[in-house]
């Protein structure tokens, strides 16, 4: 794609598209802002077609000296790919959720998203260091205006608790990036990744830094914004928040936390896997108590998080990836989620889980889609969920058995929370009249639901087409840690090979993998 | 001793007193009805005294070139930044001033008068480099500044305003006489450069005694804390064009002086007062940002919004080196367009009567029935509580990059974490103004003039700002730099 900016364009339509949508009303802006998404979509598209597997790491890289101390410099590998995929990916949807559901200030919101989607997208382009804190703290202020102006009846409490903790983690890294620019003497993201700092200073670095990424992430114990924040913020909110937002944490973590400060990354390794251990077991206990639907999701959301730490800070390669699709996979089933429970929400306005009941039968579309998407969760092979969770724990195993014996203890926990919820929903009986006399899905909500869908099985048969853009550069974050890899307590040893495979039986003359003369004749000596 | 190449320097003072005197004249003769002419001339005035001062900053004079008249006073690119700054912050109060006054019938052609007389004393301030010429500008700003205050006669509390300022800035104006006093004992000089090389051998406890007793009665005069009790009172008391003009001009002049006498004065002796000013500046942003909690006067908590940026402004001269003196002045540019738009957006709230709002109820739901002045409005709180990609942002980053660079990271990061206190208030606007229900009381429009600079000021701070950056950094280090050439 010689010459034509790419980047600086999905950056492009997205605010000409708000500026458009804040002085429309609102039929032409919710218009307006679905065909900027779709737009941003088709340029992705055609970001991911064109980009070069195996090629340079940065690719698409522009760079203008436009602005005093940082550069406009723009971007991509592998990894920002995939997440500016996602992103691209759902804001269409988010479009199309808030469609009927938003009616007043339509421009304003529809100009908000827009923002967001353009910031979200420059979060991940961004090759300085500065432009990267700044389009990460920008975020704040659009998403403030979703959940104050939109969300619930608890909004305001909402709100502010989203800023402050947000800003409160993030102010303290920006000293640390200040500090690092003055050291490196420059604010290019590529070049600090070369850079090695003195094992002491990484340390204050490193903490710094985990301020902010673990309150965006969320971590235990600061994950508490995230549950007011879902439940308050409208529906598309909730779906941008779970669904990229928190990937932002995730990404800082292998973008600068690992690859710029790996001795301090080794370090505190315990500290990731002490907390992501506590969170799977205390956020999954506490979502299986929940009475509202939003407020379950958000607490698996903390969950399904920690499984990305933990997978992050494994030190392997197979960790690293499975946190990438972890989090791909969670953007997109958690983002999903939310959407189904905002299709029962536009019906009878509550989330209170006791008002629903037996929807299998007056919405059994409604019930099918659900379904596959609890199961995303709870991660049954053949959706995305499955492969994040098992690449991301085979990476943690090899590290600590016994941080993977609690992390799967919490899938364990998963399964019956959201089976719990999807009982209590979809079937029993039919308790309220008018929740028995809800229609099935419409024809934007098919529109809503089919492409989320597909994407999850796609990603469940088929995971090669999200790893391949992203192999080479979690392979080089890999080398980056490699000299730092901690000693875990899991010491796993290279047995014996087998001379054979593992339904061999002595005599048998088959004896090949897989052969369906072997297993009869296995059969036939019992 | 050439005194036409003295006189040469001090063009825009000149200009702005030859034009204060005539324009007093003119309103003594003509009286009220020359109200609009006299503002105009006063602007035009300012312009000219404006692009005169700038020249130095486009020659980058410094050192030896820009002194005047022996060592009272120097012309330096530094005085030549803080002077354009002041100028159009002066001009912009000015335009302001009418749509508040003529609906009190109160406008008259004395407040641009007040405002020239004022702005020669902050010029004098700005350029002085010796302790009496600094004593004379100060107090030539702060008498003119007293009458402001009080500039609504017949409104009690804007008469208690002008009393208020005036006790405590006589008390201030001691506190600062008597360090000069001991300063001036000690090292037996009162020009700037004498004190710095009498006290490159060290420093008495005289000397360091004297030296504190001038930061105090500066500190009064930025309104930093423990100083500032002066400030809300003032501020919510004075006539909102003149809170207006006390919480950009005379603030600028005040910092810039403060800056001098620092790092020029005080220059050899950093260590001495870098303790000072750190208290001073932590202890600002953190009572400047719990104080505006609990407010519900608009101007009120303006007030506390301005001493919590004096804060991070002194965060700046913290760094003691060329580079924080340019952050500061950074610091200083966004602020004061920040400052003026918000002002000019509170002016610009009305009832129906014509009657200005100024609490926080009467803002509420502003997005549905104003939202021009609404999103501008909370354009600005964003910058001002420091949020990218506004250009508060920018002003932040300057100092704190200059303190980290100067190797005061504790400094750095609690300033930081305190900052996210003030985003408290400030997001208090917002709330108000977006979240609850509209009242739909500020139903009265505002003048083309109000319109003008908050529309600007909102421009200026969004993110076009960024394309200034560039530009205003490239002055703010020539400014710096003519600092530094002398000492």
């Amino acid at each position: 794609m010689e010459g034509l900016p790419i980047l600086s364009l999905m950056l492009l339509v997205p605010l000409v598209g708000a500026v458009l949508c804040m002085m429309s009303n609102a039929t032409n802006a919710r218009w307006i802002a679905l065909i900027a998404t779709l737009i941003d979509l088709v340029l992705g598209i055609a970001l991911w077609l064109n980009f070069d597997i195996g090629g340079a790491q940065w690719q698409f890289t522009e760079r203008a000296d436009l602005f005093a101390g940082f550069q406009y410099a723009l971007g991509i590998d592998g990894i920002a790919l995939m997440l500016i995929m996602l992103s691209v990916f759902l804001m269409p949807i988010c479009i199309l959720a808030s469609w009927t559901s938003v009616t007043k200030r339509v421009g304003e919101y529809m100009a908000a998203f827009l923002i967001m989607e353009l910031l979200m997208i420059g979060v991940f382009a961004a090759q300085d260091i500065l432009l990267f804190y700044i389009f990460f703290e920008a975020g704040l202020i659009p998403m403030y205006l979703i959940i104050g102006i939109w969300g619930g009846s608890d909004r305001i409490y909402a709100s502010f608790k989203f800023f402050l903790y947000t800003l409160l983690g993030s102010v303290v890294m920006l000293i640390a990036m200040l500090w690092m620019i003055g050291e490196a003497g420059t604010s290019s993201i590529p070049v600090l990744l070369q850079y090695d700092f003195a094992p002491e200073a990484q340390t204050w670095l490193w903490l710094a830094f985990f301020a902010s990424f673990a309150v965006k992430m969320p971590m235990w114990p600061v994950h508490t914004w995230l549950p007011a924040a879902h439940v308050q913020a409208p529906t598309a909110g909730s779906v941008i928040l779970a669904g990229v937002l928190l990937k932002l944490g995730g990404y800082g973590f292998i973008r600068f936390s690992l690859p710029m400060f790996p001795e301090a990354s080794a370090q505190f390794v315990w500290l990731v896997f002490g907390l992501s251990m506590a969170a799977v077991v205390i956020t999954s206990l506490i979502a299986l108590v929940q009475q509202d639907m939003k407020k379950l999701i958000a607490y698996s959301s903390v969950a399904h998080m920690a499984i990305v730490t933990a997978g992050l800070f494994a030190f392997n390669f197979q960790g690293l990836e499975g946190a990438m699709v972890m989090m791909l996979s969670h953007g997109l089933v958690s983002g999903a989620l939310f959407l189904c429970v905002g299709v029962i929400y536009d019906r009878l306005h509550t989330r209170e889980i006791a008002r629903y009941g037996g929807l299998a039968i007056n919405m059994p579309r409604y019930a099918l889609f659900f379904l596959l998407f609890t199961m995303a969760s709870i991660g049954l092979p053949g959706t995305s969920g499955f492969v994040a969770e098992f690449i991301s724990l085979a990476g943690v195993y090899q590290i600590s058995s016994t941080t993977t014996f609690v992390l799967t203890t919490g899938i364990i926990l998963g399964a019956g929370y959201m089976l719990y919820l999807y009982r209590r929903v979809v079937f029993g009986e039919q308790k309220n009249a008018d929740a028995a006399a809800m229609p099935d899905l419409n024809a934007r909500e098919w529109l809503m639901l089919t492409p989320v869908a597909a994407a999850v099985l796609w990603m469940g048969v088929y995971p090669e087409s999200f790893l391949a853009p992203m192999r080479s550069d979690i392979a080089a974050v890999e080398a980056r840690i490699a000299r730092a890899a901690p000693q875990g307590d899991a010491m796993p040893t290279a047995g014996e090979p087998r001379e054979h495979a593992a339904n061999y039986v002595a005599g048998d003359h088959g004896g090949g993998e897989g052969e369906h003369g072997g297993s009869a004749g296995t059969e036939s000596e019992h | 001793m050439d005194y036409a190449n003295s006189f040469g320097h001090i063009v825009p003072e000149l200009v702005l007193t030859g034009a204060a005197l005539a324009l007093l004249l003119v309103s003594a003769f003509a009286g009220d009805k020359a109200s609009r002419l006299v503002s105009i001339l006063a602007a035009v005035a300012l312009g000219g005294a404006g692009v005169v001062a700038g020249s130095t900053l486009v020659e980058g004079t410094s050192g030896v070139t820009a002194v005047a008249f022996g060592g009272l006073l120097s012309a330096d690119a530094f005085a030549g930044f803080a002077k354009l700054l002041m100028y159009v912050a002066a001009i912009g109060c000015l335009m302001i001033a009418p749509g508040f006054f003529d609906h009190r019938k109160a406008m008259k052609p004395e407040y641009p008068v007040l405002v020239l007389f004022a702005t020669v004393g902050m010029s004098i301030m700005v350029s002085a480099t010796d302790l009496i010429t600094l004593y004379i500008g100060l107090e030539l700003n702060s008498l003119a500044a007293y009458v402001l205050a009080s500039f609504l006669r017949n409104d009690s509390r804007s008469a208690e305003a002008g009393l208020k300022y005036f006790v405590l800035g006589a008390l201030a104006s001691g506190i600062l006489l008597y360090g000069m006093s001991l300063t001036y004992g000690f090292t037996g000089t009162t020009s700037f450069d004498g004190i710095r090389i009498a006290q490159e051998t060290g420093l008495s406890t005289g000397a360091l005694f004297g030296l504190i007793f001038v930061l105090a009665g500066l500190a009064f005069k930025i309104s930093a804390v423990p100083f500032h009790m002066w400030t809300p009172d003032v501020y919510e008391g004075a006539p909102t064009p003149v809170t207006t003009f006390f919480a950009t001009a005379p603030k600028v002049a005040a910092i810039a002086l403060t800056a001098r006498v620092a790092l020029d004065a005080f220059g050899s002796q950093p260590d001495a007062w870098r303790q000072v000013v750190i208290f001073a500046a932590l202890a600002s942003i953190v009572v400047g940002a719990l104080g505006a909690i609990g407010q519900n006067n608009l101007k009120r908590l303006l007030a506390y919004s301005s001493i919590n940026n004096v804060g991070f402004i002194l965060v700046g001269l913290a760094a003691a080196s060329a580079e924080g003196a340019s952050a500061m002045l950074f610091y200083l540019a966004i602020y004061v367009v920040m400052s003026l738009g918000s002002f000019a957006a509170v002016l610009m709230l009305r009832n129906g009567d014509g009657d200005n709002l100024e609490t926080f109820e009467d803002i509420a739901g502003l997005s549905s029935t104003r939202p021009g002045i609404a999103w501008c409005l909370a354009a600005l709180m964003f910058s001002l509580a420091g949020i990218p990609p506004l250009m508060g942002f920018f002003a932040k980053l300057a100092v704190f990059w200059a303190v980290v660079n100067a190797g005061l990271i504790p400094l750095a990061v609690i300033g930081m974490a305190a900052s996210v206190i003030g985003a408290f208030y400030y997001l208090k606007f917002v709330k108000v103004m977006f979240f609850d229900e509209p009242v739909d009381r500020a139903t009265k429009g505002a003048s083309a003039a109000q319109w003008a600079i908050l529309v600007v000021c909102t421009v200026l701070i969004s993110p076009l700002g960024w394309f200034l950056t560039g530009a205003l950094e490239a002055m703010t280090d020539t400014a710096a730099a003519g600092l530094f050439a002398g000492v």
